[in-house]
């Protein structure tokens, strides 16, 4: 025989690894095709939204296709002092093909976003060339100053050449209060209206004491759902269960109801003699409220997941940890806890990502002081319609649970995981 | 030295789950010092109760058991200083085997140069020496068994108790590791009690083997006694192999009564019967009765053969003898060629001290 490593033949004469290929091809093809539909309906569901998101946060191609001869034509100018005569009068016939088509107003709305008084000054403006008051023979740039004296000013018109990019990080700035000034550096907003990133602050804060509630009383429940013996532990599942199979409108409505200054649990508290009546305290539209009720609803996402790794740890590791002689909490701390980790990873995973964009009872219940940033973003889809903006903190948002997935995975170890 | 025989004894233990039903009933057994004691029966006999009430897992409900003279009813687990193996080892998964086998040291807080050398004489016990950094994960079930033996060691308990340790290994290994547990507690002489339900592993390990039935001892006694000489019909049965007859003492004097069978009447050492008309079963060993017996024997009976099964070192022979259609003999594959066919009648012979009349079944 020789030594020398022999390409293995089948017994037709093909190449082993080759026939293999052959014969395992088929299958797969047949897999691929079953997880086929799956993999659409993720990228049209979910990798296509998110990709539409992330233009939609950082795209301001509006203004650049609204003022094309404008930009053009402020290529040349330094930005330091007012814009050459050239620049005004391309601005100005930018200007009348939009009154033409009436969408003036957009730009001024977007202008204004960019700095205040630009709605009046853009308001004005449009008065004049509807009456044709500007006379397009003489210098412009004249005329335009005279319609208003912000004209004349070379901020403002610093602040139309700063939009020329079709790309703009300003939202993401913004979310985290912060914008581009005039030279173009990031700087924060005045401290009176800093609010993003008290909401980012307390969303992350929220959520983690949510988790740890969540943890505190998920861990014995789960516990005694796999110790106690079958016909107690199903009931105690069902307990369990419950909420789950109850609409989250109800159950945040039902935790209104108890926790309103005259609801069930001030009323007891009044009974018991624990508060006076005419001091209930609040225990609603704050943070106590969104603590109580988003732990509760969050709960079975702590106890599943400790229930499920719970159930595999034999009951006689706890009786072999006292036989050897640890105390009960020995016994406990050095070999059940252990073995329950990857649970409480799981638990703890899932609640506070679910808890850091929660939306609709911290809207119900939070109050001024118990709102996260999820009703921030819903506020702006909603009643300002700046979609990009709110575009941009949901993949804030996103980001954030990767980064926390990322150091989960660091810490512990993502294979640690178990969900069930 | 002088050994306390009453080192471990359980006085007057009843043990119930429900209020209603006795799992354990009125339970007496001392354990002396050193001693390899086996409880062995069927599931369900209360065996298992018993070990993990001396444990401490489960409390009695009603009795007390004493350990070296002391009541340890009110005693937790963790300071009864009794190592104990499990039925699936109870290793924990997330532990080296040295950590597994410091645990115990550990939680005594036995100095660190003291653990390791305590770690390395238990493995170096168990012939698992070099595995200290191994998961129990990457050991396959014999290593596993013998490293919960290890850890149950380690702390040197004045007793350990096995709960059917072997029951998930395969035969062989199981055969290895009987003789294995066997030496080890030849060697330091720790009391061990041993629950199983293989009456093999119980005979060839235990010095005194406790049979349990319906929640009582049937029979405590060493294993040659156990299996040569049962107290009752229950132990014949369950211990070893067993012919049967069923009748009704018609003759009785000090050492042989008469029995009369359905059809046939033979000779049998009374053990549990007393006078004329008790009912009986009467229990022969398969290796005791003879095929073709040179000696003159007090029972001389023909059978018909009705199936013959190789065994490769003996044969067995199932006839029909005296209406007992399961009637078994052991033949050593050494005898001589004898004409097992079937349908042939042989002469088999007993004697009558081996014919042991029981209480009826």
């Amino acid at each position: 025989m020789s030594s020398e490593t022999k390409q293995i033949l089948t017994t037709d004469g093909i190449p082993l690894e080759i026939s293999l290929k052959k014969a395992e091809r088929k299958n797969k093809i047949k897999a691929f095709l079953l997880v086929a539909p799956l993999l659409l309906f993720l990228i049209i569901t979910y990798i296509f939204p998110i990709g539409e998101m992330f233009t939609r946060s950082i795209d301001d191609k509006m203004i650049t296709n609204m003022l094309p001869k404008t930009f053009k034509s402020m290529e040349t100018w330094d930005g330091k002092e007012l814009p050459p005569e050239e620049v005004f009068a391309s601005f100005l016939s930018d200007f009348k093909i939009l009154v033409e088509k009436k969408e003036h107003g957009k730009l001024a709305q977007r202008l204004n976003k960019e700095k205040n008084g630009f709605n009046t000054i853009t308001k004005k403006l449009f008065r004049q060339v509807k009456r044709n008051k500007i006379d397009e023979t003489q210098g412009i740039k004249e005329q335009i100053m005279k319609v208003h004296k912000r004209w004349r000013n070379v901020e403002y018109w610093q602040a139309i050449k700063r939009t020329a990019p079709p790309y703009t990080s300003a939202k993401y700035l913004k979310a985290m209060d912060m914008y581009l000034n005039e030279d173009n550096k990031i700087t924060q907003v005045s401290e009176d209206r800093r609010i993003h990133r008290i909401l980012w602050l307390r969303t992350v804060e929220v959520a983690f004491f949510v988790t740890v509630f969540c943890f505190l009383m998920g861990y014995p429940i789960a516990h005694l759902l796999a110790t106690l013996p079958m016909k107690y532990s199903n009931l105690l599942m069902i307990c369990v269960l419950l909420p789950f199979w109850t609409s989250l409108l109800v159950r945040t409505a039902s935790w209104m109801i108890l926790l309103q200054q005259q609801g069930v649990v001030n009323d007891f508290f009044v009974m018991i003699g624990l508060v006076a009546d005419d001091n209930r305290p609040e225990m609603m539209y704050n943070k106590v409220g969104t603590y109580v009720a988003m732990t509760q609803i969050l709960l079975p996402f702590m106890v599943l997941p400790l229930y499920s790794v719970m159930k595999t740890i034999s009951p006689s590791l706890m009786r072999a940890g006292k036989s050897l002689g640890g105390t009960p909490f020995v016994a406990f701390w050095k070999v059940y806890f252990p073995l329950t980790i990857p649970g409480i990873g799981a638990g703890c995973l899932l609640v506070f990502i679910l808890a850091i964009g929660y939306y609709i009872t911290p809207a119900l219940v939070g109050g001024a002081s118990g709102t996260l940033i999820s009703n921030q973003i819903a506020y702006h889809m909603k009643t300002t319609l700046d979609w990009s903006f709110a575009s941009a903190m949901g993949l804030m948002l996103l980001g954030g649970v990767l980064v926390i997935y990322w150091l989960y995975n660091k810490l512990v170890g993502v294979d640690n995981i178990k969900l069930g | 030295m002088s050994k306390n025989t009453e080192f471990v004894k359980f006085d007057k233990v009843d043990k119930s789950y429900d209020g209603k039903v006795l799992v354990v009933k009125d339970l007496n057994l001392n354990i002396s010092e050193g001693e390899f004691i086996t409880m062995l029966g069927p599931s369900g006999s209360g065996k298992t109760t018993c070990l993990m009430m001396l444990a401490g897992f489960e409390t009695p409900t009603n009795g007390e058991i004493y350990l070296d003279s002391n009541p340890i009813s009110n005693i937790p687990p963790h300071k009864r200083g009794i190592g104990m193996v499990f039925q699936n080892y109870a290793l924990f998964p997330h532990m080296t085997v040295y950590e597994n086998l410091a645990f115990p040291l550990r939680v005594r807080k036995v100095q660190k140069d003291e653990i390791d050398k305590k770690v390395d004489k238990a493995l170096s016990m168990v012939s698992l020496s070099g595995f200290e950094s191994r998961m129990p994960a990457q050991l396959s079930g014999g290593q596993q068994q013998r490293v919960a033996v290890a850890r149950a060691l380690v702390f040197d308990p004045a007793v350990v108790l096995m709960d059917e340790p072997l029951g998930a290994l395969d035969k062989n290994l199981r055969e290895s590791m009987q003789y294995e547990i066997k030496h080890i507690h030849e060697n330091i002489g720790v009391t061990v009690v041993y629950v199983t339900h293989d009456q093999g592993e119980a005979l060839t390990m235990s010095n005194r083997i406790a049979v349990f039935n319906d929640g009582k001892v049937q029979q405590l006694s060493s294993p040659d006694k156990l299996y040569e000489e049962p107290v009752n019909s229950f132990v014949a049965e369950f211990i070893g192999e067993n012919n049967t007859f069923g009748g009704e003492v018609t003759d009785i004097s000090k050492d042989v009564c008469k029995v009369k069978l359905q059809n046939g009447e033979i000779l049998a050492n009374p053990i549990s019967v007393n006078s004329k008309g008790d009912k009986t079963t009467v229990s022969i060993r398969p290796e005791r009765a003879l095929i073709n017996p040179k000696d003159k024997m007090d029972n001389n009976q023909t059978g018909k053969i009705e199936e013959v099964i190789y065994h490769g070192d003996h044969t067995r022979v199932r006839l029909d003898l005296l209406g007992n259609k399961e009637f078994i003999l052991k033949i050593p594959n050494s005898s001589n060629e004898l004409d097992l066919k079937l349908g042939n009648e042989i002469k088999v012979g007993w004697n009558s001290q081996d014919a042991r009349a029981l209480d009826p079944k």
